[in-house]
């Protein structure tokens, strides 16, 4: 709670001033890591395909971002005969401001060690690296998911064109289908957390072994991933823009600056994305330590305040490749393969993981026998799980006999 | 102002601070950049071909039921997140409570799967 304590009820200089270089140096981190991505991932994928990638603007061509962007500045806007013309004009800021949002409830760094809760000393007074910590901040981020599909949908419905609005109503079902899988695989993490405030959830995940990747079991973490990738609407999922059957899918009719817009919500959500990811599963700013025999390390990089600072971007970036590792590699999924994915494997998947881990917990706290809920619980996942498959099996042959192709 | 309320405060700053700036650039790149429309660039893309009917055509059923098959799992999510990070306090209760709770809504689930709902081709 000593994000913003200081604001409003004891108003004075400092304290207002530490709010408003927060939001400052928070916008500006944001932006900067936006542009950043977008050259890693164009430099990452191009040495994957042997290419050399952007190299002419800047050393290494790390510029490139932003000779794009002034490009884009200059560039003429259309906005097309048949489109809404309000919604049109709305729809970027739908994409943009939500995609901004999710980085203000990310610890960004902070001390955890000894109990310090993530606050750090600038200015005389004791503030968290993270902007804002709102009790709720889970949810808000998943509020803030569920808004950015208005962006995308209505950006697709108001073109009054058909590539955009195939692409919005694609890309509608499948955020939709895959939120619910999302959700159900961050419940997973508040069972074990037990609060919904980012800076509490990264405060218990004290070492390697509490890290929620490892203490809620590896499933809902992988189900996270993959659902967080459909979210994203990136490679292997992004029907919502598949270049050969869509052009550019809801955002065909956009232009100049309103392209880059969103554009830059694209990058930015993915920056946010693993940014959660790391704050959920991996500890966010809290360093790895490891103790075997003589052999020990306390993650203190002798670096101050930036300690916490510096583990969390090394973390980040293990995602970030991996998302343009995907890219790289993974075909895209055809529409059915997708639904299917999301509603007959994630969704029950994640519920029966998340009742398998309550049970533990329950078992744990109240000391019953720990091994008869184990098996006792994952008999009942095993008979679910065969009757699914049975069923699946079942239904795929029925539909074979009625000639249908897959 | 409650600390509840103070958090949200800033994130609302934030929200000012990236609509500020989106809404900046947008004006400034409305000042500068050229603005020649004629009616080919306002016609929508069909590919290079004149657009054929409204850009509003119908689209499949399908998606609209996703949508409200989501809803279900949604609501279930209003009372799965309080729980989680409850659990301790209603213990054994709670969990057989969830069980059934998440029993009826994979219930749900299996119905629509069997009337075909899921099978998108």
């Amino acid at each position: 709670m000593l994000a913003i304590d200081v604001l409003l009820d004891k108003i004075d200089l400092t304290a207002v001033l530490i709010v408003l270089f927060k939001v400052v140096v928070v916008f500006i981190i944001g932006l900067v890591a936006t542009m950043f991505m977008v050259w890693f991932e164009r430099k990452i994928i191009s040495g994957m395909q042997n290419r050399i990638g952007p190299n002419k603007a800047g050393p290494f061509g790390i510029l490139q971002t932003l000779a794009d962007g002034i490009k884009l500045f200059f560039k003429e806007d259309l906005l097309p005969d048949r489109a809404d013309r309000f919604v049109f004009r709305l729809a970027p800021f739908l994409a943009f401001v939500p995609a901004f949002l999710v980085w203000s409830i990310i610890p960004l760094g902070g001390d955890f060690t000894n109990g310090k809760g993530g606050a750090i000393k600038i200015f005389g007074r004791y503030t968290l690296v993270q902007l804002a910590d709102p009790p709720i901040g889970v949810l808000l981020l998943l509020a803030l998911s569920g808004i950015a599909v208005y962006g995308i949908m209505l950006a697709g419905w108001s073109s009054g064109s058909k590539y955009p609005l195939l692409g919005s109503v694609r890309a509608s079902a499948q955020m939709v289908s895959y939120e619910a899988a999302l959700g159900l695989s961050i419940a997973a993490v508040l069972l074990v957390a037990g609060t919904l405030s980012t800076n509490g959830i990264v405060a218990v995940q004290t070492s390697l072994s509490k890290w929620h990747v490892v203490a809620t079991g590896v499933v809902p973490f992988v189900i996270f991933l993959i659902a967080a990738t459909a979210e994203l609407n990136r490679p292997p999922f992004d029907l919502v823009e598949a270049e050969q059957e869509l052009v550019g899918g809801f955002n065909t009719e956009y232009s100049s600056l309103r392209f880059a817009l969103f554009f830059l919500a694209e990058f930015m959500n993915t920056v946010t994305m693993s940014a959660v990811i790391v704050t959920l599963f991996f500890g966010g700013p809290q360093p790895l330590k490891f103790e075997q025999g003589s052999l020990h390390f306390n993650g203190n990089l002798h670096l101050g305040v930036l300690n916490g600072t510096v583990w969390f971007i090394a973390k980040l970036f293990v995602f970030l490749y991996i998302y343009v590792w995907f890219r790289a590699t993974l075909p895209r999924l055809r529409y059915d393969q997708l639904m299917n994915l999301g509603w007959k494997v994630l969704i029950p998947a994640s519920l029966g993981w998340f009742m398998l881990l309550a049970a533990q917990r329950v078992a744990t706290d109240n000391n019953w026998n720990k091994w008869a809920v184990s098996i006792i619980s994952i008999a009942i996942l095993g008979v679910c799980g065969l009757l699914l498959m049975a069923a699946t099996r079942a239904s795929a042959k029925n539909r074979e006999r009625e000639g249908a192709m897959f | 102002m409650s600390d509840f309320l103070r958090d949200y405060l800033t994130v609302v700053w934030f929200a000012a601070t990236a609509l500020l700036l989106s809404g900046l650039l947008l004006g400034i790149s409305a000042a500068i950049r050229p603005n020649k429309p004629n009616y080919e660039k306002l016609m929508p893309y069909e590919s290079g071909v004149d657009p054929v009917g409204l850009g509003w055509s119908q689209s499949q059923i399908r998606y609209y039921v996703f949508a409200l098959l989501f809803v279900v799992f949604d609501v279930e999510a209003v009372f799965i997140f309080p729980w989680a990070t409850q659990l301790e306090r209603y213990a054994g209760f709670g969990l057989v409570e969830m069980g059934v709770f998440v029993f009826v809504l994979l219930l749900g689930l299996v119905y629509a799967w069997r009337k075909g709902v899921l099978r998108w081709v």
